[in-house]
């Protein structure tokens, strides 16, 4: 099959959902009402709380929930075959992150603007708030370690991306100083901002970098994971203004740069799906799709990442109630053709069926090296790129992603660990340095635990990864379900998913759990343990919350 | 005509990217300023805590026109009322 018909199918279907369900989700369960008084006009303040443009939101909203992740999980998952990764990519987009993501604004909307944590509190009960702060740390620690491992593996394999990833740091920090200080002007510093990174990405291939193969004892994987994680914590304590706030704009634009770069060379070269539209010589240790699809392809189709900055920011910043459909859907939408751009990287980015297999020769495999060179190949052929330069833009722009991810996880950590310390009454822990090294050293003991101390197994969280995230999603959800029905109406739209959910989940905890016992793998057997714990959890609680709203309807209906 | 309606158009792009660049990070920078501002307010009023100021011959000019900060200072550093006998707020 031609990539092109898979683009514009998938484009389609995202497009018509927007059209179509979006609109009914918005009018007849959510019952968005353009003459609510939103939070940002009630309490405007200029500073949390200020009215802003849809299109300008939907800007920030997009951009700060499209990561690395969506490009990782879609590019483990082909190994069951494009069609499989492909229906989840575009009907989770259509039917569960449109609506959970629009929902999370609608909810925090209704509720003062407050977070799905708070909310959980409130709307369902104070124990499951309790569950919702240990599964956002859990995922948080997983996406620290995950990220680092992935970079780590970047850098080595693209020795021409070292000099342009760690460049834009200074660009970063170059632009930041500007803006902040007012010295240039914001377009014509973007301007020399973006100059400047891609000059760093035509210098690259000239300037490869790699590290010895072992420092200290130590490989160099495990060498770029501790840099990254020392990056991390120092970045994670600067001022946001001086580096998180310029980076974060820096990948904004490389987003939408990189999405035109890629369909734009899929449109003009027409490059053919090599990988098999099901795969049904998976590799040997491949697990069974079911339930394993629905839990490494987490972003891009659903995440609960996107509950938390729907109600932490983009929620204060609402002009009209009716605005939630086109940020939260399409948002999901844009972050759903991240994924679609990522599964024809890696399924027609290969020249034969055997490169591909090559590449895919075991469950884990693949991963955003896959979607770098893979893309890399698209490039070259539809719009005459160097394949070293595509390589390295495609790298820089994979890297800078999960390192600002990073950076933000490693910041709300240490916030976590210095609550921690403010509740249980601990001085020390209330410290931001502290906290830090408590952030960074459970990080990288996951990274290193999950694989040993070369700190190649840190991939194989991914799907545990992904099992957490969607249990932070399910959260959401039965957030969203317990407003529905208190409000007496439908529930279905959002229940349905958050069942799925609970049972993919499920389902896949225990699989992976027999895997990790058969492995001897204590350390993520525990782990596996403590999350599935917490997913039963939600489910009783899911069930207790949603029994007793009824009862409770069917009581006031006598 | 048409060169201002480019300029025109240029200006809102601006306008849009500086609320692209600012609106995420707007609580954070404000939330650093309020932090400095409250050092400089603890040096301003330091010498009437007992605290040596080289600089007190300066900073009690600025005294009045940090006046209406004051309160809101006191509050958030959590003391209910003025920590200065002859110094009253509230």
């Amino acid at each position: 099959m031609n990539a092109i018909l898979l683009m514009l199918l998938g484009l389609g279907g995202m497009f018509l959902g927007y059209v179509f369900y979006s609109k009914f989700v918005a009018e007849k369960i959510y019952k968005l009402d353009p003459n609510f008084r939103t939070p940002a006009h009630e309490f405007e303040d200029g500073v949390d709380f200020v009215p802003t443009n849809k299109y300008v939101l939907w800007g920030h909203h997009f951009t700060s929930v499209a990561g690395a992740a969506p490009i990782i999980g879609p590019a483990i998952a082909v190994i069951w075959g494009w069609v499989p990764a492909f229906l989840w990519v575009i009907f989770g987009t259509i039917f569960f992150a449109g609506v959970h993501d629009a929902g999370a604004i609608w909810a925090s909307n209704r509720n003062r603007a407050r977070s799905i944590g708070a909310l959980t509190g409130d709307v369902v009960g104070r124990r499951s708030q309790s569950l919702f702060m240990i599964v956002i740390f859990l995922v948080l620690l997983m996406v620290n370690a995950v990220f680092a491992t992935a970079i780590s593996g970047l850098l080595i394999n693209f020795p021409s991306s070292v000099v342009p990833v760690w460049g834009a740091i200074f660009v970063a920090l170059i632009i930041g100083q500007f803006i902040f200080r007012k010295w240039l002007n914001l377009g014509t510093v973007s301007v020399l901002g973006v100059i400047a990174l891609y000059a760093l990405i035509v210098v690259g291939p000239e300037a490869p970098l790699a590290l010895p193969e072992t420092v200290m004892g130590l490989s160099d994987n495990a060498t770029w994971i501790i840099i990254l994680f020392l990056y991390a914590a120092i970045a994670s304590l600067l001022p946001v203004w001086m580096l998180l706030q310029p980076r974060d704009y820096i990948n904004g634009l490389q987003l939408f740069i990189g999405l035109i770069l890629i369909y734009g060379a899929v449109l003009i070269s027409g490059p053919e799906l090599v990988a098999p539209a099901f795969n049904t010589a998976t590799p040997e240790g491949t697990p069974s799709l079911v339930p394993l699809l629905f839990v490494t392809i987490a972003c891009g189709a659903i995440s609960g990442f996107h509950g938390l900055v729907a109600s932490g920011t983009t929620s204060k910043q609402l002009d009209k109630e009716t605005d939630a459909r086109f940020v939260g859907y399409f948002g999901a939408i844009g972050e759903g053709s991240l994924s679609l751009a990522t599964i024809i990287a890696v399924t027609a980015g290969f020249a034969t069926l055997a490169d591909w297999q090559a590449v895919y020769h075991s469950f884990g495999q693949g991963g955003v090296t896959a979607f770098v060179s893979g893309g890399a190949r698209i490039l070259q052929e539809g719009l005459g790129f160097n394949v070293g330069i595509a390589e390295t833009l495609l790298t820089v722009m994979a890297v800078l992603f999960a390192g600002t991810t990073m950076d933000t996880g490693l910041r709300l950590q240490r916030y976590i660990f210095q609550e921690w310390g403010s509740i249980y009454n601990i001085k020390w822990m209330e410290k931001a340095a502290p906290a830090t090294l408590l952030a960074v050293g459970s990080c990288l003991l996951l990274a290193f635990g999950a694989g040993g101390a070369d700190g190649s197994g840190g991939l194989a969280i991914w799907p545990l990864f992904g099992t957490t995230n969607q249990l932070l999603a399910g959260l959401t959800l039965l957030v969203i379900t317990t407003m529905l029905v208190k409000l007496k109406r439908p529930m279905y739209v959002t229940l349905l998913p958050l069942l799925f959910l609970l049972v993919m989940t499920i389902f896949a905890l225990l699989i992976q759990l027999k895997g990790f016992y058969d492995a001897s793998d204590w350390f993520l057997f525990s782990l596996d343990l403590l999350v599935l714990i917490a997913a039963i959890w939600i489910a009783l609680e899911a069930a207790s919350t949603l029994t007793r709203l009824r009862k409770a309807n069917a009581n006031s209906r006598d | 005509m048409r060169i201002r309606a480019i300029k025109g158009w240029l200006a809102k792009a601006g306008q849009f990217a500086n609320e692209y660049y600012n609106a995420p990070y707007r609580a954070a920078v404000a939330r650093a300023k309020r932090e400095q501002e409250d050092l400089f307010m603890l040096y301003v009023y330091s010498e009437m805590m007992g605290i040596p100021n080289p600089a007190s011959y300066y900073t009690l000019e600025l005294q009045p026109l940090l006046l209406e900060q004051f309160h809101e200072w006191h509050l958030r550093m959590g003391m209910e009322h003025s920590p200065f006998d002859e110094f009253r707020c509230c």
